[in-house]
């Protein structure tokens, strides 16, 4: 059996440049300031930590999908030191979609867009994660894949479980989302500024041995055990 | 706004909470002599809220009648989100809400800062209402109609409507001379009594409360404490005339009674939405948020009473009755 050392150095990308961007433009890093206090601004956003703090190391967050906002927000509810080093997984169909939201996806809240329609085995989403993301970023993503309509959380998808199987050494962040499906609902364009909460739990690991069924049912109740 | 009356009525006020926080911080720091530590606490808490409310009135004050109302303007907008926050609305009232937000909030204040009460005094209630019906029918989604719509309206109502009067005290002509520091002084005049009867009802209810209002509401409002609280307002109105223009003493111990009266009220409400809503004191539903709308429920009862009261006295100071 491999140890986590050999499963991590495989997995890790070999080009370099790949996985750490050239620094941001001035304008692009204001851009990400501004953003990110209007997107807290507007969604009202209260983040809490619980029994967790935030941290600099490479993390993966994983939250409940309720709204395009949520990786935004999520994102923007990060200290800015942490925000700096953490990237959102975003769908490319709804952020590529125009001038505006391809910037702000590409250059100022720096979004790792996947394509869900066009998904290969030889190009799998988890890879393309691991291989951006380097040896010092972090990732947001939604394990549900797609939105909720109704606000309950739903069964995780396997990424989040092949993503901890080939780099153990991240720490996996539950995030629970709260009221933010109000804020901008499924199919609405203009948001309406309520108040939502973001919660970050304790990090968990992939255990020796765990199933995956296991490790996604507990991951999911690490979300669900934050909305209290 | 340099005028003896505001001097001594602002340095009246400092002084009583230098007083408040000295004794505060005091029996903070002894926990050997057998205080309750838990109501020393909610004092010092409530005494840092008062902090807050007067440095930010203070400034908003010596920056004029524009910021003022901004300032109102925002604390409404803070507590609308507030209160439908806390009330279930379904998506079909997504787009209604949307305008109730950025389009009838701040407008209805634009109305009120350039005084205009023939508009400001329907806006929200006839129209943003008939806009609000019409809109979620147009929605399509019919359940539970009236009831999403009243929750709506009910939001406009308490926490724009109602606080907006506030502001409008400062432009309400007051008998002869033409708005101007004296109506801060008004505004002043009301914040400090709502605060005051606030206080007094807690005070009272500790010391003599017997009867419970309702309990299922609220298990600390008792009729002692309203009773105790509207005469202890009234008193401090009446000592207080000078400061509010167009009062004599004995008006102005009836508007602190009325404001005493309303102030409980907008509490027993408040309370009764969060009890229905399952949330407990100084509600969260979304946790982290502490309570504007806990900060101002008795001043968004207090403030249309308190705004129509002095028009009325005004009225009348301006034509002296003339004897049957």
């Amino acid at each position: 059996m491999l140890s986590p050392a050999d499963i991590t150095a495989q997995s890790r990308p070999a080009p370099e440049g790949v996985a750490t961007r050239s620094v941001r433009s001035p304008v692009c890093r204001a851009a990400g300031l501004t953003l990110a206090a209007m997107a807290r601004l507007l969604s009202g956003a209260s983040a809490r930590w619980i029994a967790s703090q935030p941290d600099t190391c490479q993390r993966v967050y994983f939250a409940n999908h309720t709204s395009h906002l949520d990786a935004l927000v999520v994102w923007a509810s990060l200290p800015q030191p942490v925000r700096e080093l953490t990237r959102p997984v975003a769908a490319k169909d709804y952020w590529s979609r125009g001038m505006l939201r391809r910037w702000l996806a590409e250059e100022v809240f720096d979004a790792l867009l996947i394509d869900r329609t066009d998904i290969k085995v030889h190009q799998s989403p988890v890879d393309l994660m691991l291989r951006e993301i380097g040896t010092t970023k972090s990732l947001i993503v939604f394990p549900e894949g797609s939105r909720s309509v109704t606000g309950e959380v739903g069964e995780f998808k396997s990424g989040l479980y092949y993503l901890a199987k080939k780099r153990p050494d991240i720490e996996l962040v539950p995030v629970h989302i709260d009221n933010l499906n109000r804020v901008l609902p499924r199919g609405e364009f203009l948001p309406v500024p309520l108040l939502s909460c973001i919660s970050f739990g304790p990090p968990m690991w992939l255990e020796r041995d765990e199933m995956k069924a296991d490790f996604l049912s507990r991951a999911r109740r690490a979300v669900l055990a934050l909305k209290e | 706004m340099n005028d003896l009356h505001t001097v001594v009525l602002v340095t009246g006020v400092l002084g009583l909470l230098l007083v408040a926080t000295a004794v505060g911080q005091f029996l903070a720091r002894r926990s050997d002599r057998g205080v309750d530590q838990g109501a020393v606490r909610a004092f010092n808490q409530r005494l840092r809220g008062w902090w807050i409310m007067g440095g930010l009135l203070a400034v908003a004050f010596w920056l004029g009648v524009t910021a003022t109302v901004t300032l109102f303007g925002l604390v409404s907008f803070w507590a609308l989100r507030e209160f439908i926050t806390l009330t279930p609305t379904r998506r079909g009232d997504h787009r209604a809400l949307f305008w109730v937000f950025v389009l009838f909030t701040p407008v209805h204040y634009v109305l009120v800062a350039y005084n205009r009460y023939d508009v400001f005094s329907v806006f929200l209630p006839v129209y943003a209402t008939l806009f609000v019906l019409a809109r979620v029918a147009f929605t399509g989604d019919y359940t539970r109609f009236l009831e999403r719509t009243a929750k709506i309206q009910a939001g406009l109502v308490v926490c724009v409507y109602c606080v907006s009067f506030a502001p409008a005290l400062l432009q309400l002509p007051t008998g002869t001379t033409a708005p101007g520091s004296g109506n801060f002084r008004l505004l002043f005049f009301l914040i400090l009594l709502v605060q005051f009867s606030d206080a007094m009802q807690h005070v009272w209810s500790r010391l003599i409360g017997r009867r419970l209002v309702a309990e299922e509401v609220s298990s600390n409002r008792t009729w002692e404490g309203l009773l105790g609280s509207a005469t202890s307002t009234a008193l401090l109105a009446a000592a207080l005339w000078w400061a509010a223009p167009p009062y004599e003493p004995w008006q102005a111990a009836l508007a602190g009674f009325v404001i005493a009266l309303l102030g409980f009220a907008g509490g027993m409400t408040m309370a009764a939405i969060k009890r229905d809503r399952g949330v407990k004191d100084h509600g969260t539903l979304v946790v982290g948020h502490g309570g504007v709308l806990d900060r101002i429920d008795s001043l968004c009862f207090a403030a249309p009473v308190f705004y129509h009261l002095t028009l009325a006295v005004s009225r009348a100071a301006a034509t002296p009755l003339t004897g049957g």
